[in-house]
């Protein structure tokens, strides 16, 4: 985004101004009348503190992307998976409209397997911020005759989550789904456009993007068509997590350390629950980890952790040599293998 | 911790990907299993030695033909900075790409090898840079393994690239000698070149001044949407959201909404939870103003005293990103006839034409050339016409303001990236111009009452005598444009025809005639007025009479065609873009007038009017003075007031 980098802060531009390295010609002087001296910045006392440095534009970046969509789209959704990247897009999408409320619902695809600490936290996030919930399930797809489940080994329902996602987006005629997908989480999506365009099938034609220059997005679009929107396209993991311990987000316990049983299956720890039942040779062991993603239960794996607060989880996030999505069963199917979801109309 | 955005293009060949992959690894930026599946991937396709490549071109058909297509976004940080690179390819039918990751940069890394030099692919790269604006440039003098590490090599390669650069806009230039490939000056001080004592890569990176680009003085906020809430906190809350995109704000100062044109005070300023007091560029805000003004997406908050440009013409460099090519349609009436675009600047999206497509630029040879439409990867000098005025400044003071995109309405397409150069002139006010000067010296009859001395022998009998016609060559364009080069370069050709002629130059009318005239817009008009007269006696004694004058205002230059027979003025237009006329400056008249030493100098300080419909153009930036003298003079042989002949 162009012109994105933000000022350094008040005391320093005054400072440089006085040090005679700023110009301050075809402005006007304001402080003839007084208005500019006296207290530098209000002080904020209530939390969260103010960011800065990259935070604070990567705030910026995203908030403006929000308001485009508001305004670009008559339709728009913000889609909601209770993973903490579209529980900060959500944070940011109340930023973007307050004192306002965010002027359009949230869209959960609900693939059936959600871990339930997921859902519980969904609905008290919903309650807080005053805004409409659309949930449209997997299983309805399934009962429907939409889509048949893999017949046998992975009972994962990430793949089909594309269907009901493309039927909620016919049905609620959406124009625009806003995603909380980033650059660095995959190598598909570092080619992603901050408003990616789906033809009237949904699909992603990655050779044929539309050039993305400055911060000027094109959301026009035919009919049938509809959007993709990424507005924290920039953020890494890292970024996510240094945000969410700034501004004191919320996140579903999961993220933290806390003990529970798994499973080893192909090298990844999966939660046994409903949805997760031991196989034949596996075996049950209670563990101390956590989640670095929260998808589908039958393909987000865990992994052995003792980080239980967002200090200890940006340390360990800041010294990882595995990608987030290194323990993601859905990614592991060939090189491509989120390229090709992508171009269905995956998320 | 601060941010930086830059880009890269280049391809595999040049080391690009393994320089990415190299500041990547050296930061710590790639995890274990991306590089165990770049292995993976490698290995299944036979390469012997791990494919950095693999890690930046994401895409199947990427991997699968070895090439970079698309803009890749990559991040790393170290402590001290977060970095985004925006990955381009070098190859010139991937120009758009270049342009879209040059469009967020802050620094452009141009790659040059070492055994190669300074090649096509670089000063492509370079000239992106510069067209975009892009603040800072670093060149990495890369393989320098491959020619042992030679200071000798790499100072060449500098001066070359210095010379080249000359020709550039940009700021700033950073030279590096470095190996990505053996890690020699990425990040650390490399052993094998002890001469060099810069920064390294990693370091440059980490350090340079970040902001360079930004301006901080003009306060401009495109209003990109308007919050209400009405809450038991926020009764009848009214706020306008959008980016600050330059300058600063604080609470309490008067502020003009456009187009509107109504002022107000700003009430209050917030930033997500936080109210403050107040805000700068890069801030998202919503602000509240002291009164109730209309305001809505598209509109623009500035101060009242430093206000943008307002046009519906502007003046723009077009980088064409699209199979299909640039439409041209002719300004024929008031309506468009389909051949149009959605232009989108800042946050606003209106209807638009170009209507004249003024030349192309080769992106290899910065040449301009003749071209009827831009095609894909092409860029080129457009005017550009929309329905409803834009508020902007000028690409080079302001990216944000001064940028746009234009959109097929069929296809909804991004098919050009624009850069607003200036805006160009309204016919209309050209027309309100003369009459507002015309208006106070109504005096074109001053001598009326004398009448014309009956001649003995007649402008036709002097033809005829001399075997050729009469005409007024009038030569008009900005100082420095090459008027009075290519007019004496056409007399000597006329001379060798024995052909008469006559010459008034403006510096020397001045000397004598006019000495007693000055340059503001009245003694212009005099100044003029004179030399025309002049000309008209000349031409009635059957000269061919070369006048060269600036004579910069349209109403002055038709005064002059008025007073000699129709068909024998011939209005010639002596155009050359004003940068170049600054770097000629054959008389160090543009140096002094940017001095301020002189008034009311026309291209910097006064103003030109492009002839609306000469005879003839004369682009003297692209062709030289003895071709110009030549066309003109087969016009003339065309025109039958020059005997043809072997000419």
């Amino acid at each position: 985004m162009d012109d994105m980098t933000l000022p350094p802060g008040v005391e320093t531009a005054e400072a440089q101004e006085a040090a005679g390295l700023r110009s301050r010609a075809g402005d006007e002087a304001q402080e003839a009348d007084g208005t500019l001296t006296g207290d530098p910045v209000r002080a904020q006392v209530w939390p969260p503190t103010p960011l800065t440095g990259h935070l604070r534009q990567l705030e910026a970046e995203a908030i403006y992307v929000l308001r485009e969509v508001a305004a670009q789209f008559e339709r728009p959704c913000l889609l909601f998976s209770g993973g903490k990247d579209s529980i900060v897009c959500a944070h940011l999408a109340r930023k973007a409209f307050t004192p306002g409320r965010i002027p359009f619902p949230l869209l959960h695809v609900d693939t059936g397997h959600n871990f339930p600490e997921t859902l519980a936290f969904r609905d008290e996030l919903i309650e807080e911020l005053g805004v409409r919930l659309v949930v449209r399930s997997v299983q309805d797809s399934i009962d429907a005759g939409r889509v048949k489940e893999e017949p046998d080994g992975d009972p994962s329902r990430n793949r089909l989550q594309t269907v009901t996602l493309l039927d909620a987006v016919a049905e609620l005629r959406i124009d625009a789904a806003v995603g909380g997908a980033r650059r660095d989480e995959e190598k598909a999506r570092a080619k992603e456009r901050f408003f990616s365009h789906r033809d009237g099938f949904g699909q992603w034609d990655p050779k044929n993007q539309r050039p993305e220059l400055w911060n000027l997005f094109n959301g026009r679009k035919l009919n049938n068509e509809h959007f993709r929107v990424f507005p924290i396209s920039n953020w890494t993991e890292l970024d996510i997590w240094q945000y969410i311990a700034e501004q004191r987000i919320d996140l579903p316990s999961l993220y933290f350390a806390h003990e529970r049983e798994v499973v080893n299956r192909d090298g990844i720890l999966l939660a046994v629950g409903t949805y997760v039942k031991p196989r034949p040779g596996e075996t049950v062991r209670r563990e101390r980890v956590r989640f670095r993603t929260i998808g589908d239960m039958t393909c987000t794996g865990a992994f052995r952790s003792s980080a239980s607060d967002l200090t200890e989880i940006i340390e360990e996030i800041a010294t990882a040599r595995i990608t987030e999505r290194g323990d993601r069963a859905d990614d592991r199917r060939s090189e491509a293998a989120m390229e090709d979801r992508k171009r269905l109309g995956y998320f | 911790m601060d941010l930086l955005r830059f880009s890269t293009a280049g391809s595999v060949d040049d080391g690009k990907s393994t320089l990415i992959g190299r500041l990547l690894y050296d930061s710590k930026a790639i995890f274990e299993d991306q590089l165990e599946a770049v292995e993976q991937a490698s290995a299944a396709r036979g390469d012997p030695s791990v494919d950095l490549a693999l890690l930046t071109d994401g895409l199947r058909a990427e991997r699968e033909q070895g090439i970079t297509i698309d803009v890749a976004y990559r991040y790393t940080a170290t402590p001290k900075r977060k970095f985004i690179i925006a990955d381009t390819p070098g190859h010139i039918q991937y120009t758009r790409n270049m342009v879209t990751g040059a469009s967020t940069a802050e620094l452009a890394i141009i790659l040059v090898d070492a055994r190669k030099g300074v090649l096509t692919q670089s000063k492509r790269h370079s000239f992106i840079a510069s067209l975009l604006q892009i603040p800072h440039v670093v060149v990495a003098v890369n393989k320098m393994d491959l020619v042992g590490y030679s200071e000798a090599r790499y100072q060449e390669i500098v001066a070359d690239y210095r010379a080249f650069a000359a020709k550039l806009n940009v700021r700033d230039v950073v030279y590096i000698p470095i190996s990505a490939l053996h890690g020699d000056n990425i990040v650390s001080q490399s052993q094998n070149m002890p001469w060099y004592h810069g920064a390294t890569l990693l370091h440059h990176l980490e350090t340079v001044n970040i902001g360079a680009g930004r301006n901080n003085v003009d306060f401009r906020l495109p209003i990109q949407y308007v919050i209400r809430a009405n809450s038991a906190v926020d009764h009848d809350f009214r706020g306008f959201a959008g980016q600050i995109v330059s300058g600063r704000i604080a609470v309490g100062e008067e502020v003009v909404a456009l187009p509107a044109g109504i002022r107000s005070r700003v009430a209050g300023i917030h930033r997500g939870d936080e109210s403050c007091e107040r805000a700068a560029a890069g801030d998202g805000v919503v602000i509240t103003l002291e009164d109730e003004i209309d305001i809505s997406r598209g509109d623009m908050l500035v101060r009242v005293r430093n206000l943008p440009h307002s046009s519906n013409q502007i003046d723009a460099t077009l980088c064409w990103m699209s199979e299909e090519p640039m439409k041209i349609e002719w300004p024929v009436s008031n309506s468009f006839s389909g051949q149009w675009y959605w232009l989108q600047q800042s946050t606003r999206r209106v209807r638009a034409s170009v209507q004249e497509l003024n030349y192309r630029i080769n992106v290899d040879t910065m040449h301009r050339e003749d071209a009827q439409t831009l095609h894909l990867n092409e860029i080129g000098r457009g005017q550009i016409v929309t329905t409803e005025p834009l508020f902007f400044d000028s690409y080079q003071i302001n990216r944000a303001t001064g940028s746009f995109i234009l959109i097929d309405p069929h296809t909804n397409n991004t098919v050009a990236a624009g850069m607003i150069r200036d805006r160009a002139r309204r016919v209309s006010e050209l027309v309100q111009k003369q009459e507002e000067r015309e208006a106070p010296s109504l005096r074109p009859s001053r001598s009326s009452n004398v009448v014309w001395e009956p001649v003995a022998v007649t402008r036709p009998m002097r033809e005829e005598l001399n075997g050729h016609g009469a005409a007024v060559l009038w030569f008009t364009g900005l100082s420095g444009s090459g008027k009075s080069t290519v007019a004496k370069a056409l007399e000597q050709r006329l001379f060798a025809l024995d052909v008469r002629t006559f010459s008034l130059d403006g510096d020397n009318v001045r000397h004598g005639l006019n000495s007693d005239l000055g340059f503001g817009a009245e003694a212009r008009t005099e100044n003029i007025r004179r030399v025309a007269e002049v000309a008209r006696l000349a031409l009635e004694h059957g000269n061919i009479v070369l006048c060269t004058f600036i004579s910069p205002y349209e109403g002055d230059r038709e005064a002059a065609r008025a007073l000699v027979p129709e068909g024998s003025f011939w209005e010639l237009f002596v155009k050359c873009d004003v940068e170049i006329c600054k770097e000629r400056d054959p008389k160090g008249l543009y140096a002094r007038a940017e001095r301020g030493e002189i008034p009311n100098f026309t291209g910097v300080s006064a103003p030109y009017e492009e002839p609306v419909q000469p005879e003839m153009v004369l682009e003297t930036d692209r062709h030289s003075a003895d071709e110009l003298a030549q066309q003109i003079l087969e016009a003339l042989v065309r025109a039958g007031i020059v005997p043809g002949g072997d000419s």
